[in-house]
């Protein structure tokens, strides 16, 4: 039996989002925890659903906020799934409404919030070099080199990318761009109000070659929420029902060999992932109408555009053009909230209840009758994931 | 140490608890590049694991190879993100592969002038960095064009 002979396709439905404010990290006047129960309650407000009748909790990149205390705290009835994506970065963001819609479509549970909270100052940084005296495992091998941060890790991969297709830096600068000119349109956005121009960009400081300081992320303090539940509720709540058309996770061969060892190196990730995405979903990239795509760096978002299929790897210099990438009428809108770069780094989340708005007519920079709507979370790490929601007539 | 490429400070390495990469260690203090082998195949693996990928053998040596490679990809890095390195300046990381050991890759830093061009695919020689004067002494494996 093949696996696309079981899909999710259609079974499942997003019919709430939630989040908190979002904060610059450490600025959070909340904890972690209750920023996560914040979001909760405002994606339960949203869907219409209490709060009680929640029964399931899926995360991912080890969310500190623990799905039985979660459960405890805001009285649901029964817990009956409590589940956590392996991986770090956001890798997990698509893969946890799989596993969310995989516990609804097989009866496991009925109502799923898949969310994320992060804080911070509450507890450290991403982006900053362990600062123990010495080092063991797989990090004794790069750290002492001074590889220690994200960036330094993902920075090779693009390198070589770029170099195998000619890419130029315009290109990763069409990425960065784009998210800036979404946020100025929501006011949500941590970087609203402060726009961004290609003087600007060329200007800004390196973090490491090839990403100067605008091709990184944010480091954020908040939290997002979704609720789930089977199509065959989904018309029972206030919002349209965005339909899980297809969701995929994991990575290639050997995507894990430790010390820079995977064979396929320059890559996002998403190569094994792609075909099965668009094969459950019974769509192609051409009937994308909006996508949301993580930027940890934005040459992880050009590569995962590569992979799945928009563009091809030679051609970027030419795809990668900012107005191409703009709502409402560009080839393919970009990270239409402003996303990990302009709008908040909820770890990637973000883009997902974006995607939901999108099907909903409720972005800040809407894409004229949205009916497809596509995710990408956390290129170059593994395992990574993606997912693809559709309206109703997409079903 | 005046004569390492990076400024001292960074985190020191220490082979791992379990044993796995011990002999790796050992090795650059002598100048020598031990790299995981299976005894069984012949194939070369890096990083270590416990099983060969390829036959699935526990039998896995180390063995030396010769200590050179050729630029797989680099960074050069700008910003930095540990304490040590803020006086630091650029400087430039590089993944080398080893054609002798069926492409295995190594990272190091590409000793000389932090702004010079770095080719894709350039031969490099390696450089072993003795930290003689740290509380558990070790060697890291640097590179320099060849």
């Amino acid at each position: 039996m093949q696996s696309t002979d079981r899909s999710l396709r259609g079974q499942v439905a997003v019919v709430g989002v939630g989040e908190t404010d979002y904060f610059k990290r450490g600025e959070s006047p909340d904890a972690e925890f209750k920023l996560a129960l914040k979001a909760i309650l405002r994606a339960c407000e949203n869907a219409g659903v209490s709060p009680k009748d929640v029964d399931g909790f899926a995360s991912y990149s080890n969310d500190r906020s623990d799905p039985s205390k979660l459960a405890a705290a805001l009285g649901c009835k029964e817990l009956r799934f409590a589940n956590m994506q392996w991986g770090g970065g956001g890798g997990g963001g698509s893969a946890a409404i799989g596993n969310a819609a995989a516990a609804i479509a097989t009866g496991m549970a009925d109502c799923v919030v898949v969310f994320r909270a992060l804080a911070q100052g509450e507890f450290g940084r991403f982006g900053q070099g362990p600062r123990r005296n010495v080092i063991a495992g797989g990090m004794a091998h790069t750290v002492p080199y001074g590889l220690m941060s994200p960036a330094q890790m993902f920075a090779m991969k693009v390198q070589r990318f770029m170099h195998d297709f000619r890419v130029e830096q315009p290109a990763l600068r069409s990425i960065s761009l784009a998210s800036y000119h979404h946020a100025q349109n929501n006011p949500r956005a941590v970087m609203y109000g402060r726009p961004l121009d290609e003087a600007k960009y060329d200007e800004s400081r390196w973090i490491v070659e090839p990403f100067h300081l605008f091709d990184c992320c944010l480091e954020n303090d908040g939290a997002a929420a979704m609720i789930l539940v089977p199509a065959e509720r989904a018309k029972d709540f206030a919002n349209l029902p965005a339909y899980l058309l297809s969701a995929a996770s994991g990575s290639h061969y050997r995507a894990g060999a430790s010390v820079h060892n995977t064979p396929d190196y320059a890559t996002s990730t998403f190569k094994t992932l792609a075909p099965r995405l668009f094969e459950v979903a019974g769509v192609q990239p051409a009937d994308v109408d909006v996508l949301q795509s993580y930027e940890n760096f934005t040459g992880g978002v050009l590569m995962s555009i590569v992979e799945h299929g928009f563009c091809e790897p030679d051609g970027c210099n030419e795809f990668f053009v900012k107005d191409r990438l703009l709502a409402p009428d560009g080839d393919l809108p970009l990270n239409t909230s402003g996303g990990n770069l302009a709008e908040c780094y909820m770890h990637g989340l973000g883009l997902n209840v974006e995607a939901v708005r999108q099907l909903w007519g409720e972005s800040t920079s809407q894409v004229a009758d949205a009916q497809v709507s596509m995710v990408i979370s956390g290129p170059m790490v593994t395992p990574v994931s993606c997912c693809i929601f559709g309206a109703e007539a997409t079903l | 140490m005046s004569d390492s490429y990076l400024a001292p400070g960074l985190p020191q390495p220490m082979p791992s608890p379990d044993g796995l990469d011990q002999r790796y260690w050992e090795g650059l203090n002598d100048e020598q590049i031990y790299l995981q082998r299976c005894t069984d195949c012949g194939g070369w693996q890096w990083g270590p694991e416990w099983i060969c990928h390829r036959c699935l053998s526990f039998d896995l040596g180390f063995e030396a190879v010769t200590p050179t490679g050729r630029i797989y990809s680099f960074e050069r890095v700008w910003h930095s993100v540990h304490p040590a390195l803020n006086e630091q300046g650029p400087y430039i990381v590089v993944l080398v592969e080893l054609p002798q050991a069926d492409n295995v890759r190594l990272v190091g830093n590409l000793l000389g002038d932090p702004h010079q061009e770095v080719p894709f695919g350039a031969e490099v020689e390696a450089v072993f960095e003795h930290h003689t004067d740290a509380d558990t002494p070790f060697t890291l494996l640097q590179w320099r064009f060849a």
